[in-house]
């Protein structure tokens, strides 16, 4: 087990005052809040600052930690002291928010996990039927999946508290029908498939987050989707049918003539099919081929007699 | 590490942001709060209500993960309800920022 310096967690000095402990979580709270923040650690710093700061806000559980002397380094392999935990009282500290089972062992081995409210307290503990809790998962899908309401096999990783009322992992997995249509961001909820309820509660709801595996093609913005199409000097000028590969399949496209880089056309209702179905758009990009060869050079010669043509006319120069 | 195989089933979800209309009481079972703060959740634009009184309000299913993120964030960062509305709603523009610069940056 690590020691943590939960002084050095919060930033604050060993002997500030509660106050200055709470506007010190108060303002990491803000920083690292896993809704409010863009940090790529925002959850684990999170955790770790609710955890410090059930014990230094509660003044019994900070007294008990200070006890431990200063000469421990974070990090460090801890043991507690033999004397540990006598003569101190610790009341609950009314803390509801970050969940127990979430903290560190070393905070396990201090405090024990019914520190935050008797070791059964975790759900509300009004009735003795309880409906289970509501669960919560990202799943990463292809956008092709959301076209054709594939199904996809998603495995679970949860915390349960177990038989000896310890948490413990579970894993399983799941068989889940991608609904069609279904957009980034969006939530499909899976009636009863969430925490077991407490005696004759019935189980709460899992909610898959849906997350789209980003692309090298498409790009999926709302319910339109865009699609980036290199095409040659001579299909942009003149025109042509080109065949593009979309989320639904290929498609013949044709593209018109005189088009240049950037133009975006539309193929109206091959978006995501979602209740109002999105659009797909093709952008246009001209790719230019190299001139490595004396053929080559002649023809972009020849090109550039044929054409009197300024680039920048448009911009003044 | 336990594990529980239900590949057999094929589970059918809805998108709850979609498919999904609760009623006031269907609200408080899945969030778990007493009417009253989800009444109280309600006034103060946290989460929108169609219809003219709580017995007939529906709520869009995006509603259960306002309050989801209402809760945390009054208890987490102490805020009052008024505090968490916007909050929530800035969040949302943001969001809606942060795609539009994606993409134009991409």
């Amino acid at each position: 087990m690590r020691y943590k310096d939960y002084y050095a967690v919060m930033g604050v000095d060993r002997d500030a005052t509660q106050d200055e402990i709470k506007r010190a979580y108060r303002k990491l709270a803000r920083k690292y809040h896993p809704d409010v923040s863009k940090e790529p650690d925002a959850e684990a710093r999170f955790k770790e600052l609710g955890e410090a700061y059930e014990v230094l806000k509660d003044p019994e559980k900070r007294a008990a930690y200070d006890g431990l002397g200063t000469k421990w380094q974070a990090g460090q392999d801890f043991r507690p002291p033999p004397d540990w935990n006598e003569g101190f009282e610790f009341h609950g500290g009314g803390f509801t928010r970050g969940a127990p089972q979430d903290f560190s062992d070393f905070f396990d081995t201090l405090f024990g996990r019914g520190a935050t409210g008797g070791p059964f307290t975790r759900t509300s503990g009004r009735a003795f039927h309880a409906r289970g809790e509501d669960t919560y998962a990202k799943i990463l899908i292809d956008l092709e999946d959301a076209y054709s309401g594939k199904t996809r096999t998603v495995t679970l990783e949860h915390t349960e508290v177990g038989p000896d009322g310890r948490p413990a992992v579970t894993q399983r997995t799941l068989n889940v029908r991608i609904p069609k249509g279904v957009r980034q961001g969006q939530h499909i909820r899976l009636a009863g498939q969430g925490s077991p309820g407490i005696g004759k509660g019935e189980r709460g709801d899992l909610y898959l987050e849906v997350e789209f595996r980003p692309h090298r093609y498409y790009r999926v913005e709302g319910n339109d989707v865009f699609i980036d199409l290199p095409v040659a000097p001579w299909e942009a000028a003149l025109g042509g049918t080109v065949k593009v590969r979309t989320p639904s399949g290929y498609v013949d496209l044709t593209i018109p003539p005189n088009s240049s880089s950037g133009r975006k056309l539309r193929l109206k209702d091959r978006g995501i099919p979602a209740k109002q179905p999105g659009d797909l758009f093709v952008v246009l990009n001209v790719a230019l081929p190299k001139a490595d060869t004396d053929a080559k050079k002649a023809a972009y010669a020849d090109f550039a007699q044929a054409f009197e043509f300024n680039p920048r006319a448009d911009v003044g120069m | 590490m336990t594990s529980r195989d239900t590949r057999k089933t094929t589970l059918v979800g809805t998108i709850l942001e979609e498919e999904v209309v609760l009623s006031l009481g269907e609200v408080c079972r899945a969030s778990r709060l007493s009417a009253e703060r989800v009444i109280e959740l309600a006034e103060e634009g946290v989460i929108e209500p169609i219809g003219r009184n709580p017995a007939s309000w529906r709520f869009r299913g995006v509603s259960l993960r306002r309050i989801r993120c209402a809760q945390r964030l009054e208890q987490d960062l102490g805020l009052n309800t008024a505090g968490v509305a916007l909050v929530l709603d800035l969040l949302e523009e943001l969001e809606e920022l942060r795609t539009r610069l994606g993409r134009i940056e991409a």
